[in-house]
């Protein structure tokens, strides 16, 4: 069997007695749109600071560094956003980012003494396996051992760094070829960082998959209603798993964004990331309750604590405003998460 | 055409923790054949389906299709083999709008390498949604809206008109009509009819008496997790099947 029109039985049928009237209630559609509206937010901000402080931050270089300090965030959040679109959750990126860092620069040590380009493939291939094993962790214990995602990924964020620790004593480690520093971590692309291009990258990618293919559509099948995707013979288990382990496998490559970035592991640097990449995904529009999500909500989930940071130091507020005005967006997107649920309470 | 039933379920049995849901379940259905299984509410009817449907294993008994024993131990190999349900629960993804859970679980993929990498073919399955409902006369409100948005009874309509539309030897049909008003319960009932007429066979839970004597070819009544007894609607009267189904009047003993 092919389609349904083709089985469906053919007959006299009468036709649809309701016209299609587009998607409902003009506010019900706007609700819908959070992507849209959190994006006017955003280019309000934007359109705000650069014409309070036009010499200080509509600048190309304020762009730049906007842009590589919130790489690394990025790409932990488009794998957040996977996460939380099937109502999970993922608290150990942080430690994932940096046990996969440590690892990185022990395999680049091994491998060419910390020098040459054969030594940072090393340690790329490296970190992209070590942040792999921890998501296959999470997602095995999660999809398997049915442990909610919250405890596992609570479990491995202590294990993760301890881990970390355990294996550099708890001193940052060093030995970061100059390649990866000069060409990753400074140089770039027709003057685009490569850092914030790798971020891009993963970001196109994720857009694509998420909207266009059927591992997106079954992610968000199942962040809707895991019975009925099991019903119609979506292997749910599997899809978790992979779903975790790409979160996983993009934190081990943040790891490496983070080395080429600061030259060092920042073993201490990373407690925050899992909240700020679980803020940026809420802000962005994508329901805690599973189901519904855009990578594009999350990019500018992203940016704008990002904004807002720079803004305020540009503006002279003191920057802990920031940390205030992030937390209300945050309670507002949710809220608006909750209006938008209510609105469907039917199911 | 072998003279075996469509589907013949023999002794099934399933507990739930300190409850027993089947106790030896009988049941059979047969080519283009309408069965209403009716029972009070707890009898087991919804969990008979389910594990026809592939999605509960049973604890034991035995599952004939067209005559030969099967197992049906996941929903993908039961849809294979032409089954489709409409569960009680609707069990549609309410985020997803009504093409995503027509096609949910067997999405048609763009032709080419788009395709082998994954790719879905949203334009051929939204084309193809529209003229499945048509077709099946479920009046769906909204194409583009999540599911979850629309009344119950669109709800209904949308996973009514799914079985259908895949179905092609067997549907189980958990109360399709209880959400539904006058008009469009009478579009499914016709759209029972239809599929019956094609010589699928077809199984109608439900507990409005009206409809189960409008539309039944045959009626199968549950008790306490197995079949107490058989009718045909034109032989019997709504007073001796809801003696039946209240124990009141006792067919088959349990064996
Ligand atoms: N998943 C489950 N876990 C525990 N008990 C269950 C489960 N599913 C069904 N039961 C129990 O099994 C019995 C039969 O339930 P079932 O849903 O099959 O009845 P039904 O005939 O469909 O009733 P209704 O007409 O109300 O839909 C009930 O006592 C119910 O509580
Ligand atoms: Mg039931």
């Amino acid at each position: 069997m092919s389609a349904p029109s083709q089985s469906a039985p053919q007959t006299d049928a009468p036709p649809p007695d309701i016209p299609e009237p587009g998607a409902g209630h003009p506010l019900l559609r706007l609700l819908t749109e959070t992507t849209a509206l959190i994006f006017v937010v955003l280019l309000v901000l934007v359109a705000v600071f650069s014409a309070l402080r036009p010499q200080a931050f509509a600048t190309v270089a304020t762009a730049t560094n906007i842009a590589i300090a919130s790489a690394t965030l990025l790409v932990i959040a488009v794998g957040m956003t996977f996460v939380i679109i099937t109502a999970g959750i993922d608290l150990s990126v942080g430690s994932v980012l940096v046990f996969s860092s440590v690892v990185a620069v022990k395999a680049m040590e091994q491998v060419g003494g910390a020098q040459g380009w054969a030594s940072v493939a090393a340690g790329v291939v490296a970190a992209l396996l070590a942040g792999l094993l921890w998501g296959l962790i999470n997602g095995f214990l999660i999809a398997k051992a049915k442990i909610p995602p919250l405890i596992v990924t609570l479990g491995t964020l202590g294990a993760a760094l301890g881990f970390a620790q355990l294996i550099t004593g708890g001193i940052d480690l060093r030995g970061v070829p100059r390649e990866l520093v000069v060409s990753v971590g400074l140089g770039g692309l027709f003057g685009v960082p490569w850092l914030v291009i790798v971020a891009l990258t993963v970001t196109a990618v994720a857009v694509v998959a998420l909207r266009l293919t059927r591992f997106g559509r079954y992610t968000l099948a199942i962040g809707s209603n895991p019975e009925a995707a099991r019903r119609v013979g979506i292997n749910v288990d599997r899809h978790l798993l992979k779903v975790y382990a790409i979160a996983g496998t993009l934190s081990g490559l943040a790891g490496v964004m983070s080395l080429a970035r600061f030259t060092t592991t920042t073993i201490a640097g990373h407690t925050t990331d899992n909240l700020q990449a679980i803020a940026a995904v809420v802000i962005g529009g994508t329901s805690l309750f599973g189901g519904i999500g855009t990578i594009l909500g999350t990019v500018v989930g992203v940016f704008i604590p990002v904004i807002l940071q720079y803004g305020f130091v540009i503006m002279r507020v003191d920057p802990f405003w920031q940390t205030v005005a992030v937390g209300i967006v945050l309670i507002a997107a949710v809220y608006v998460d909750q209006l938008k649920r209510a609105a469907r309470e039917r199911l | 055409m072998t003279a075996a039933p469509l589907l013949e379920a023999i002794g099934i049995r399933k507990r739930y923790g300190h409850v027993e849901a089947l106790r030896g379940a009988d049941f059979c259905v047969d080519r283009g054949e309408v069965v209403a299984l009716i029972g009070d509410n707890g009898a087991g009817k919804s969990t008979l389906v389910k594990v026809l449907a592939g999605v509960t294993q049973p604890d034991g008994g035995e599952i004939l299709f067209d005559g030969e024993p099967v197992g049906l131990d996941d929903p993908t190999t039961v849809r294979a083999m032409g089954i489709e349900t409409v569960y009680q629960d609707l069990a549609l993804a309410p985020d997803l709008d009504p093409s995503a859970n027509l096609f949910l679980g067997r999405e048609a993929l763009r032709p080419g390498l788009l395709g082998r990498l994954g790719f879905l073919d949203k334009a051929a399955m939204s084309q193809r949604t529209r003229q499945a409902f048509a077709e099946l006369g479920a009046g769906v409100q909204s194409y583009s809206a999540p599911v979850g948005y629309l009344s119950g009874g669109q709800r209904q309509s949308i996973a009514v008109g799914r079985a259908a539309a895949w179905a092609s030897r067997l549907v189980f049909m958990d109360e399709p009509t209880a959400a539904l008003g006058v008009v469009q319960s009478k579009k499914v009932l016709e759209l029972v009819r239809r599929v019956r007429d094609t010589g699928i066979g077809v199984v109608f839970i439900s507990h409005n008496m009206p409809h189960v004597f409008e539309v039944a070819d045959r009626i199968e009544v549950m008790r306490l997790g197995r079949r107490a007894a058989r009718f045909r609607p034109d032989e019997t009267s709504m007073e001796e099947v809801v003696a039946a189904m209240t124990g009141a009047f006792v067919q088959e003993e349990a064996s």
